[in-house]
C-alpha cells in the first residue's frame, strides 16, 4: 500500500520541475527585461542599466539564476505584485477561499443535479427523459460558461431581479474575514441578513460553473449506471424481493458511483479554468479574477506565481484523486 | 491514464516474435478499409441522427465561411452611426435591412456573426492542424523510439496536463502577446498532448504487427516505416479526436477573445464581440445574444459530429 503512494507521489516530482520551468520560462520569454520595464520609455545609461542588472541578478547564467528562482518557491516566495507590491503567495492565500467556496458549489451543484438526473436517464433508457437529459448535457458540454453566465444575468438579475449581479456580498457588510469563506464568516459574526446577501451572490457565479461538470457527470453516471444494471447481482437483489427503488439506490448506485467519484477529481483543473471565466463575469474576487487582471496589467510576477500555484494545486488533487482511488480498489495499486 | 504495457520489444528488428503471434486484423485501419467496411462505417453514421444534424450544420457553417462575402449583407467593419444599437428586426423599432439589429456603434451583427464564422472555423483549422501535426509526429517518435526519447517527450506532456487548459493558453498568450493568431498557437500548445498520447498509444500497438516487420525486412528506413507505413493505420482515433478538438479550439479561442486575448477589435470574432457586448447588456441583449448562440451552436454541431465518429469508426470508445 505504501509503495503505491511513494511510487505515485515519485511522479509527481518531474512535473512539479517541469511547471516551474515553465513559469521560469514565462518571465525569460516575454520580450524586454525587468530593467527595461522600469526605464520606461525615454531608455537608461548603460552603467545603471548594468549595476540594475547586476542587483536583481539577471546577469547570473540562467541554470543558476533558475535554480535561485526554486529556492524562492520552495521558501514560499513568489515575488511581489508590481501594482499592489503585496507579496504573490500572500494575496493568493486572501483570495484562494473566494474561488474554493465557489468551486466548491459547483460541483455540489454538479453531483446534486447531474447524478440523479444520469440515474433517471439510465433506469428509463431510450425513454423521452432520457433524451432529455442526454440533449441537455449535450448542450451543457458545449455550452461558452462565458455567454451561459451572461444569459444567467440577463434573466435572474435585470429581468427578473432576484439575484445580485456580481461580488460576494452586497457593500453595506462588512463581515471581519476569519476564514476566508463568506458564507462562514457570516454566520460566526452571527449575522443572518449577510449570511443571506452572500448566499444570493453565490446562487449565479455557481450554477455557471457548474454546467460543464454537470454534463460530464450526468453522462458518466448514466454510462456507469447503464453497466451496473447489468450484473447478475443486481438482478439476484430484485429476484430476493427487494423494492425496485432500492436496488437502484443502494445496490446499483453504490458501485456506479466509483467512477464518477473519480471524474469528480479530475474535474479540478476543468472547474479551475471555468472559475476563471465566471470570476471574471461576476467580479468574484478569486485567484482566477486576480490572474486576469494580472495578464491584462503585465503584472508578471502575478501571472507567473499565480499560474505556479493553480498549478500546483491542479497536481496536488490529482495525486490524493489517484491514491484515493487506489485505497478503494485494490486492483488499480496493484495494476 | 495508466500508459499501455510496454509492446513485445523496441525499435531493433524483432521478425520472431511478430511471426509467431498472428494478431487481429487491425480494426483502426483506414487506408485498409475494404469497401464494404466503409460501407459499414458510413451507414453507422447515417443511422446517428444527432451526427447527422450536426454535419449538416457544419456544411451550412463552411458554405457560410467560405462565401461570407457575398452572403453578409453588409460589411461586418462598417458603422452606420445613424443606426446604433437598432433591435432585430421582429422587435419593435427594428427594420429588415439589419435582421439581427446593430451594435454600439452601428455595425450590422448578423454581417459581423458571418465573417465571425470564418474566423472561428480557421481559428479551428489552423490550431487543429498544427496541433495534430506537431502532436502526432511527436507520438510518432515517443512510441517507436522508446526509451528516454520517449520518457521525455511523456513528462512534458504530462506537464502541460496538469495546467488547466484555459490557464496554459492564458500563459501562452501572456508570452507571445495578445492577439488572434498568437490564440491559435496557444490552443494549438494546448491540445498538443492529445494527439501526442493518442498517436504514441496507437504506435506502440501498431509497431510490432506484421506488415510493418515485413516492410522493414523489405528494406523501408525508420521514417518510411513511421510516416508511411505506421502512421495511416493510427488514423482514426487522431480524425476523432481533431473533429472533437475543433470545437474546444473555438471554444477556447472564444473564451480568449472574450478576456481581451484572442482577436482584438474590430475583429469580428464571436467572443471579442461578446466582450465589447457586455456593458449595453441591459439597453440591449441581442448584442450578447447572438455572438453567444454561434458559438453553441457550431461548438454543438462538431461535438455532434465527433460523438458520431466516434461511435462510427469504433463502438468500443462510446461514451455511453
Amino acid at each position: 500500500m505504501w509503495r503505491f503512494v511513494l511510487r505515485r507521489a515519485a511522479l509527481v516530482v518531474p512535473t512539479f520541475i517541469g511547471v516551474t520551468l515553465l513559469a521560469f520560462a514565462l518571465i525569460h520569454l516575454i520580450p524586454g527585461d525587468p530593467v527595461e520595464n522600469i526605464s520606461g520609455e525615454r531608455g537608461m545609461e548603460p552603467a545603471r542599466r548594468t549595476r540594475l542588472l547586476h542587483e536583481f541578478g539577471l546577469d547570473r547564467p540562467l541554470p543558476v539564476q533558475y535554480g535561485s528562482y526554486v529556492a524562492h518557491v520552495l521558501r514560499g516566495d513568489l515575488g511581489h505584485s508590481l501594482t499592489t507590491h503585496v507579496g504573490v503567495a500572500q494575496e493568493f492565500g486572501t483570495l484562494f477561499p473566494a474561488t474554493v467556496e465557489l468551486a466548491f458549489f459547483a460541483m455540489l451543484f454538479a453531483l446534486v443535479v447531474g447524478v440523479p438526473a444520469g440515474v433517471i436517464a439510465a433506469v428509463r433508457r431510450n425513454t423521452a427523459a432520457d433524451y432529455a437529459v442526454m440533449g441537455v448535457s449535450l448542450a451543457g458540454y458545449s455550452m461558452p460558461i462565458f455567454w451561459w453566465a451572461l444569459l444567467l444575468i440577463l434573466f435572474f438579475s435585470v429581468q427578473l431581479g432576484w439575484t445580485p449581479v456580481s461580488g460576494r456580498i452586497a457593500v453595506e457588510y462588512d463581515v471581519p474575514a476569519v476564514t476566508g469563506f463568506m458564507l462562514i464568516d457570516t454566520l460566526m459574526a452571527g449575522d443572518l441578513a449577510a449570511f443571506r446577501s452572500a448566499l444570493s451572490h453565490l446562487i449565479l457565479p455557481t450554477i455557471a460553473l457548474g454546467t460543464i461538470p454537470l454534463a460530464v457527470i450526468a453522462r458518466m453516471t448514466r454510462s456507469a449506471m447503464l453497466e451496473v444494471l447489468r450484473e447478475d447481482y443486481v438482478r439476484a437483489a430484485r429476484a430476493k424481493g427487494l423494492s425496485r427503488m432500492r436496488v437502484i439506490v443502494v445496490h446499483a448506485l453504490r458501485n456506479a458511483l466509483i467512477p464518477v467519484v473519480t471524474v469528480v477529481g479530475l474535474q479540478v483543473g476543468l472547474l479551475l479554468s471555468g472559475a476563471i471565466l465566471t470570476e471574471t463575469i461576476f467580479s468574484w474576487p478569486g485567484v482566477g479574477n486576480w490572474l486576469i487582471h494580472g495578464v491584462q496589467a503585465r503584472d508578471y510576477p502575478v501571472v507567473q506565481g499565480g499560474i505556479l500555484l493553480i498549478a500546483g494545486i491542479v497536481i496536488a488533487v490529482n495525486l490524493i484523486v489517484d491514491v484515493l482511488y487506489g485505497v478503494i480498489n485494490p486492483r488499480i495499486r496493484h495494476g | 491514464m495508466g500508459r499501455p504495457p510496454k509492446a513485445g520489444s523496441d525499435s531493433t528488428y524483432s521478425g520472431a516474435r511478430c511471426a509467431s503471434v498472428a494478431l487481429p486484423q487491425n480494426k483502426w485501419s483506414l487506408t485498409r478499409l475494404s469497401h464494404s467496411r466503409f460501407a459499414q462505417f458510413s451507414r453507422a453514421f447515417a443511422q446517428n441522427r444527432g451526427a447527422l444534424a450536426g454535419l449538416t450544420v457544419v456544411v451550412l457553417l463552411v458554405v457560410l465561411a467560405i462565401g461570407a462575402d457575398v452572403i453578409a449583407p453588409h460589411s461586418p467593419i462598417e458603422q452606420y452611426r445613424d443606426f446604433e444599437l437598432v433591435p432585430p428586426f421582429w422587435v419593435d423599432g427594428g427594420r429588415l435591412r439589419f435582421p439581427l439589429g446593430t451594435d454600439a456603434v452601428g455595425r450590422d451583427i448578423l454581417s459581423r456573426l458571418i465573417h465571425g464564422t470564418r474566423l472561428s472555423l480557421l481559428i479551428g483549422v489552423i490550431s487543429v492542424a498544427l496541433s495534430l501535426s506537431l502532436g502526432a509526429t511527436l507520438g510518432l517518435v515517443a512510441g517507436y523510439c522508446r526509451g528516454v526519447v520517449d520518457t521525455v517527450i511523456l513528462r512534458l506532456m504530462d506537464v502541460m496536463l496538469a495546467l488547466p487548459s484555459l490557464l496554459l493558453a492564458i500563459a501562452v498568450v501572456a508570452i507571445l502577446g495578445p492577439g488572434l493568431i498568437n490564440a491559435m498557437y496557444a490552443i494549438a500548445i494546448v491540445m498538443l498532448p492529445h494527439y501526442v498520447r493518442l498517436a504514441r498509444a496507437a504506435v506502440i500497438v501498431e509497431a510490432n504487427r506484421e506488415y510493418v516487420t515485413s516492410s522493414r525486412i523489405a528494406g523501408a528506413g525508420v521514417l518510411r516505416l513511421m510516416f508511411a507505413t505506421i502512421l495511416p493505420n493510427c488514423a482514426a482515433p487522431l480524425i476523432v479526436q481533431a473533429t472533437l478538438g475543433f470545437s474546444n479550439a473555438i471554444l477556447d479561442a472564444a473564451a480568449l477573445g472574450f478576456l481581451g486575448l484572442g482577436a482584438q477589435p474590430p475583429t469580428p470574432e464571436w467572443g471579442a464581440m461578446l466582450a465589447s457586448a457586455l456593458e449595453f447588456i441591459q439597453r440591449a441583449p441581442w448584442v450578447v445574444t447572438f455572438p453567444g448562440l454561434a458559438i453553441l451552436v457550431t461548438v454543438l454541431a462538431f461535438n455532434l459530429v465527433g460523438d458520431g465518429l466516434r461511435d462510427a469508426l469504433d463502438p468500443k470508445l462510446r461514451r455511453g
